[in-house]
C-alpha cells in the first residue's frame, strides 16, 4: 500500500505541476506513459499481462537511466471492460496526465474508442494487440499481428499435415468474421473446402449441438477463431465428446488468454497455433527476458502472453524512436518511428512498416503439448500484407480510418 | 421552518448551485474534467428517467438501458443515413417513447405487476443485447449504418444546430447541452410531479386499489409515466452517442441495467435530486478506483483496493441494509428531526406536534 | 436417426441443466420469496470449491457431489445471517443487497484466483451414438438433475422437514403459531438452496469451466425460469426448464446460438405475458 500512496502522491504533484503551472516540462520531470487496459471484469485475463509487461519495460528504462535523462512514470488505468471508461481515461491521460503515449486498448472496440480521442487531443497512440487489420492512422501504431501474417502460414501448415477439409468457428464479432474470412480466403487458395463457418457470440458456453453438426459436416480439421473465457468451454466439450482424437484443431486465438493452462493437456494437446511470440523461444534476448520477468512477477507467473509481448515491444518501439528523435514530442516521435525503426526483440527482429504503421516480425508455429507451447517452424520477418493493400501513410498521411479488406 | 417551505428553498438551492455550476465550470476547470462532467450529466439524465418511473410511479423497471440503448443506436444510425442531426436527434426520442408505450401497453394492460414487471424488462433489454450483438457481419446494416456488433459502431457524427449542418456542437458546447438538458430535465419532472398527473401517479405508487376505486385508470397512467420515462432515456441516449461518438451492445447490458438501479436506490426513490448525486457520486467513484492503479502489484490487500467491483458492491449492500431510503430523503430525515427538536425545545411542548 | 438420438440427449441436456441451475433459486423464491440475485455466483463459488478440493488431491466425484454443496451451503447459511435476514418482506430490497453481494463475490473471487483458474475436465470419456460421438459425461448431468429433483421431492412429501417447509410456505404467521421457528426454517432454506446452487455450478464447471464472471451466464436465464416456473418449486423448474431448454436447444440446432438465446427469451415474455403467475399459477396449483 505505501508504494501506492506514493505513485499517487508523485501523481498528484506531477499534476499540479503540470496542470497549475503549466510550464513547458523540467528537465526533471518523469515523462508519463498511460496504460488503459481491463484489469477486471471479463476481459481482464488479456488486460493483465499486458500491464505486468509495460510495467516491467518501464522499470528497466528507468534502471537504465531512464529516457533523454528524464525518468519515466507509468499512469495505469483499469477500465473495468466498460466502453465508457475508456473514453473518460483516454481524455484524461492525454488533457490531465499529459502523457507522451499511451499503450492500451485489448478489443478492437475499446481501439475505436480511444483513437479518435488520441486523434483530436494529439496524443501518441500504441495498439498492441493481434486484431483483423485495415487500421489506418498516422497517430496510431500496432505492434500486434494481423491475419496476413498468421493465417496464411497455419492455414497450409495443417492442410498438408491434416487434409483439405476444414470447417470454421469463430466468435461472433468483428475479429471473429474478418479472421474466419482470410481462413476461407487461404483454405481455397490451398486447393480446400470449407463446409461451414459458424460464429458465436462471446457470451455462449453450450456448444453442444454445434459439435453435432460438425461431426455430421466430417472435416480433416476444424478452424478455431473462439476468444474469451465463455469459449474455452468449447474446448472442453470437443473433448468430452471424445473428438479431440479423431478430428484436430488450428488457431489463432487460442493460448492467447492462456487457455493452454486452463486446459487440461488432455483436453488441448496437439493443438495448432501461430503466432509472433512464445515464452519458450530459443534465443539469447528472449532467454535474459525470460529470466527478468520471472524475477519481477515470480517463477510461477503461468506463461508471458502473444499480447504481453506485443506491449512490451511496442514500448521499445516507441522508446528507441524517442531516442532518436531527441524529444518526446509527438510528431518527431511519429516521424522517427516513420524511418521504420527497429528493434532485437524477445521474439526476433522487430521493424516498423512506415507506410502502415504496422509491424514486420517473425511468426512462429507451435503446437500444444502439456501446458506448454512447442514450436515447430519459423518463418523470419513477415510484412503486414493485409493492411498494406489498403493503406500508406506515406502516400496520404491524412487518411484516418479502419478499412474493410477486400477478401 | 416546514416541509414546504424546506421543498421551496431547496428548489432554489437547486436552481442557483445549477446554473452556477453551469456556467463556471467551463471557466473554471480543465478540459478533461469539463469532458468528464458532461457524460456525468448525460447519465445524470438517465437516472431521472427511472427516478420518474420507479421512484415516483413506483414501476420495477429493470431495463431501463433498453430505452437508453435504443435512444444512442438510432441517432447513430439516423446521423450516418441523413447526415444532419436535427431528425436524427428527434427520432432518437420518439422512437424509444414509442418502443416504452408498445411494451408498457403490453405489460400494464395485461395486469403483470411488481416482480414480473422486473423480469419483462430486464428480458427485454438482454434480447436486445443478444440481438445485437451478433450483428457483427457485413450484412447487417441499416441504410448506409453498419450495425458492428459486439463492435458497435464508431465515429458517429455530433450534433449541430438545429437545421444547420456546418454548425457542429463542440466539446464545450456539448457540456453546455448536457447541463441545460439535466436542468430541464429536473425542473420539467418538478412540475410534472406538481401538477394533477403526478399527484396520481404517486396515489397509484402508494394504493394502485384505492386510486382504481376513486376513478383512475392505473394503466393509463402507468403507460403514460413508462412512456415519458423511455423517451427521457432515449434523449439521455443520444447525448451519451454523442459524448463518446461511439455505442457498443454493453449499453443494453445487465451492467449497465444494473448501474441505473444503484443510482437510484443509494441516491434514494422518491426524490429526483437524490438519483442526480448518485448517478455522479457513483460515476466518480468508478472513475477514481479505475485511475491510479497500482501496477505490478501483488499483496492481496492492493488487489481489493484497486477491485471496482468488490467496492461497489460492498457500498450496494451497506446502502441496502444502513441506508435503505437514500442518502437524500435519509439526510432529509436528520434534517428534519433536528428542526423539529430545536422548536420543540423553543416550544417546550405547549402545542401538539402535527404528524407532518 | 442417430441424430435425432443425439439431438433428443442434447434437449434434454438443456432441460436438466436448466433445472439444475434454477433449483436452488426456486427454492429460495418459492420459500422466502426472496429473489437471490447473487445466484449465479453461488454456482460460480460451487465450480471454485470443486477445483480447490480436487487440486488438493480430493477425488473428483467427491468434490462435486459433496465439498461443492457444504461449503457452498455454508457460505449461503453465513449469508443469510449477516444480510438476507434484516430484509425479510422487501423483496426488491433484497433483490438490490443480493445483487450488492453478486459484484462482491465476482470481485474477491478475481483478488484470490486471479483470471487463470486451472479448470477441471469431464470425467468418463465418451460414448458412440451411430456416427456420432457425445460425452457421456452429458448423459451425467441428466442423471444428476433426476436425483437432485427426486430428492426434492421426497424431502418435501414424505418428512416431517418436508412438511414445516410447506407449512411455511403457504401461510408464515401459522407455522410460528405452531410453534414452528420461522428464522431456522429460512436459515435453513437459504443454506439449502445454495448448496444445490454449489452442487450444480460444480456439476457444471467441467462443461463451461469456472472463471469470477461466469454467473452472470448463470443468473439472467435461471431468474427467466424460476419467474416462468411459478412459486411451486418442483413442478415449476421442471415444465418451465423443460419449456425454455427444448425451445432454446432446436432454435440453436435450426439456426444459430444467438437466436436460440433469442427464442428462449422471446417465450419467457410470452408465458409471463399470458400466465402472468409462471406456469404453476395456471397449471399443477397442487403440486410441489
Amino acid at each position: 500500500m505505501s508504494m501506492h500512496r506514493r505513485t499517487f502522491l508523485t501523481g498528484t504533484a506531477a499534476a499540479i505541476a503540470a496542470g497549475a503551472l503549466s510550464y513547458p516540462a523540467l528537465a526533471e520531470d518523469p515523462i508519463g506513459v498511460a496504460s488503459i487496459h481491463d484489469l477486471s471484469g471479463g476481459l481482464d485475463i488479456y488486460g493483465k499481462p499486458m500491464v505486468d509487461a509495460l510495467t516491467l519495460a518501464i522499470e528497466e528504462a528507468n534502471a537504465a537511466g531512464g529516457l533523454l535523462g528524464r525518468q519515466l512514470k507509468l499512469i495505469n488505468y483499469d477500465t473495468q471492460s466498460n466502453m465508457q471508461l475508456y473514453t473518460q481515461f483516454a481524455q484524461q491521460a492525454a488533457l490531465k496526465d499529459k502523457v507522451a503515449v499511451v499503450h492500451g486498448g485489448i478489443t478492437s472496440a475499446s481501439r475505436e474508442v480511444i483513437r479518435p480521442v488520441l486523434d483530436r487531443f494529439k496524443t501518441l497512440y500504441f495498439y498492441n494487440t493481434q486484431y483483423e487489420g485495415g487500421v489506418c492512422d498516422r497517430n496510431q501504431f500496432d505492434t500486434g499481428v494481423t491475419p496476413a501474417q498468421t493465417v496464411e502460414k497455419l492455414v497450409p501448415y495443417a492442410m498438408k499435415k491434416w487434409g483439405k477439409k476444414v470447417y470454421v468457428v469463430a466468435a461472433d464479432y468483428n475479429y471473429g468474421q474478418i479472421t474466419s474470412q482470410w481462413v476461407k480466403k487461404y483454405v481455397l487458395e490451398n486447393g480446400g473446402e470449407v463446409p461451414s463457418i459458424d460464429f458465436f457470440p462471446l457470451d455462449v458456453t453450450n456448444f453442444g449441438p454445434t459439435i453435432s453438426k460438425i461431426q455430421a459436416a466430417k472435416p480433416d480439421f476444424v478452424w478455431s477463431a473462439l476468444v474469451g473465457g465463455a469459449h474455452i468451454s468449447f474446448y472442453r466439450q470437443w473433448a468430452a465428446a471424445g473428438m479431440r482424437a479423431s478430428i484436430p484443431m488450428a488457431s489463432t486465438t487460442f493460448a492467447v488468454g492462456n487457455e493452454h493452462i486452463v486446459l487440461s493437456p488432455e483436453e488441448c494437446n496437439g493443438m495448432l497455433i501461430c503466432y509472433n511470440y512464445f515464452q519458450d523461444l530459443k534465443n539469447p534476448v528472449n532467454e535474459a527476458f525470460v529470466a527478468s520477468f520471472h524475477k519481477r512477477f515470480g517463477a510461477d507467473y503461468p506463461n508471458i502472453t502473444e499480447l504481453a509481448m506485443g506491449t512490451y515491444q511496442g514500448f521499445r518501439l516507441w522508446a528507441e524512436a524517442v531516442k532518436k528523435a531527441g524529444s518526446v514530442d509527438r510528431m518527431k516521435v511519429i516521424e522517427a518511428l516513420e524511418t521504420g525503426i527497429s528493434i532485437d526483440a524477445p521474439s526476433g527482429k522487430v521493424t516498423i512498416d512506415p507506410p502502415t504503421h504496422h509491424c514486420v516480425l517473425d511468426v512462429h508455429i507451435a503446437e500444444v503439448s502439456d501446458k506448454k507451447l512447442k514450436v515447430l517452424q519459423d518463418f523470419a520477418q513477415q510484412k503486414p500484407a493485409d493492411t498494406a493493400a489498403v493503406c500508406d501513410l506515406i502516400k496520404n498521411p491524412t487518411d484516418n480510418q479502419q478499412y474493410v479488406i477486400k477478401i | 421552518m416546514n416541509g414546504r417551505s424546506l421543498n421551496i428553498l431547496g428548489l432554489v438551492l437547486v436552481s442557483v448551485t445549477g446554473l452556477a455550476f453551469m456556467l463556471l465550470t467551463p471557466q473554471l476547470a480543465e478540459l478533461d474534467t469539463v469532458l468528464d462532467l458532461t457524460v456525468y450529466m448525460i447519465m445524470a439524465v438517465l437516472a431521472l428517467s427511472l427516478a420518474l418511473i420507479w421512484g415516483f410511479g413506483g414501476i420495477l423497471c429493470f431495463g431501463q438501458s433498453a430505452f437508453f440503448g435504443l435512444g444512442a443506436y438510432t441517432y447513430a444510425i439516423a446521423m450516418f443515413n441523413i447526415g444532419e442531426s436535427t431528425l436524427p436527434f428527434l427520432l432518437a426520442i420518439i422512437l424509444p417513447a414509442a418502443f416504452a408505450a408498445l411494451l408498457g401497453y403490453f405489460m400494464f394492460y395485461g395486469r403483470i405487476s411488481d416482480v414480473y414487471l422486473g423480469v419483462i424488462t430486464l428480458t427485454v433489454t438482454l434480447i436486445l443485447f443478444n440481438s445485437v450483438n451478433s450483428t457483427a457481419g457485413p450484412e447487417f446494416h441499416i441504410g448506409t449504418a453498419r450495425l458492428g456488433g459486439f463492435n458497435g459502431i464508431p465515429g458517429i457524427p455530433p450534433l449541430n444546430w438545429p437545421f444547420n449542418k456546418t454548425a457542429a456542437i463542440d466539446l464545450e458546447g456539448m457540456f453546455y447541452l448536457a447541463t441545460g438538458s439535466l436542468l430541464a430535465t429536473y425542473f420539467g419532472l418538478r412540475l410534472l410531479l406538481a401538477s394533477q398527473f403526478g399527484r396520481i401517479i404517486v396515489g397509484i405508487r402508494e394504493n394502485e386499489r384505492r386510486a382504481e376505486l376513486l376513478g383512475y385508470d392505473p394503466r393509463a397512467y402507468k403507460l403514460a409515466t413508462f412512456t415519458i420515462g423511455g423517451a427521457l432515456a432515449g434523449f439521455a441516449g443520444c447525448l451519451f452517442a454523442n459524448w463518446g461518438n461511439f455505442v457498443s451492445p454493453t449499453i443494453f447490458g445487465l451492467a449497465q441495467s444494473a448501474q441505473i438501479i444503484i443510482w437510484v436506490i443509494v441516491g434514494g426513490r422518491g426524490t429526483l435530486i437524490g438519483p442526480v448525486i448518485g448517478c455522479i457520486g457513483i460515476q466518480w467513484l468508478s472513475a477514481a478506483l479505475g485511475a491510479n492503479q497500482p501496477s505490478g502489484g501483488s499483496d492481496l490487500w492492493s488487489k481489493i483496493f484497486a477491485n471496482a467491483p468488490l467496492i461497489l458492491g460492498v457500498i450496494l449492500i451497506a446502502f441496502v441494509l444502513l441506508v435503505p431510503k437514500g442518502l437524500v430523503p435519509t439526510l432529509g430525515d436528520i434534517g428534519l428531526s433536528l428542526v423539529r427538536r430545536r422548536r420543540a425545545r423553543e416550544q417546550r411542548g405547549f402545542e401538539p406536534q402535527q404528524a407532518e | 436417426m442417430d441424430l435425432v438420438a443425439l439431438l433428443a440427449i442434447q434437449v434434454l441436456y438443456a432441460v436438466a441443466s436448466l433445472a439444475l441451475i434454477s433449483v436452488g433459486l426456486a427454492i429460495i423464491f418459492g420459500m422466502m420469496r426472496v429473489i437471490n440475485l447473487a445466484h449465479g455466483e453461488f454456482l460460480m463459488l460451487g465450480g471454485y470449491a470443486a477445483i480447490v478440493a480436487t487440486s488438493h488431491g480430493i477425488s473428483i466425484w467427491v468434490a462435486m457431489l459433496v465439498v461443492a454443496p457444504i461449503v457452498v451451503g455454508l457460505i449461503g447459511i453465513i449469508v443469510e445471517r449477516a444480510i438476507i435476514r434484516f430484509l425479510y418482506g422487501r423483496m426488491i430490497d433484497t433483490m438490490l443487497a443480493t445483487w450488492g453481494l453478486s459484484l462482491f463475490l465476482v470481485g474477491l473471487t478475481t483478488a484470490i484466483f486471479g483470471n487463470t483458474t486451472v479448470g477441471i475436465s469431464a470425467p468418463l470419456g465418451s460414448i458412440q451414438i451411430g456416427a456420432y460421438r457425445t460425452s457421456a459425461y452429458t448423459l451425467f448431468v441428466i442423471a444428476i438433475a433426476i436425483a437432485v429433483l427426486g430428492a426434492i421431492f421426497a424431502v418435501m412429501r414424505w418428512t416431517r422437514l418436508g412438511l414445516i417447509a410447506r407449512g411455511t410456505m403457504q401461510n408464515a404467521d401459522m407455522a410460528a403459531a405452531l410453534g414452528v421457528n420461522p428464522p431456522r426454517v429460512y436459515a435453513v432454506t437459504f443454506g439449502v438452496g445454495a448448496a444445490l446452487s454449489g452442487l450444480a455450478g460444480a456439476v457444471l464447471a467441467p462443461v463451461s469451466g469456472v472463471f469470477p464472471t461466469i454467473g452472470v451466464a448463470y443468473v439472467a436465464k435461471s431468474f427467466i425460469t424460476v419467474i416462468g416456473g411459478g412459486a411451486a418449486i418442483l413442478s415449476g423448474t421442471v415444465s418451465a426448464s423443460a419449456l425454455f431448454g427444448t425451445i432454446n436447444q432446436i432454435a440453436t440446432f435450426v439456426t444459430t446460438p444467438v437466436f436460440g438465446e433469442v427464442a428462449l427469451l422471446a417465450a419467457a415474455i410470452v408465458l409471463i405475458r399470458l400466465l402472468p403467475q409462471g406456469i404453476t399459477g395456471r397449471f399443477f396449483r397442487r403440486g410441489l
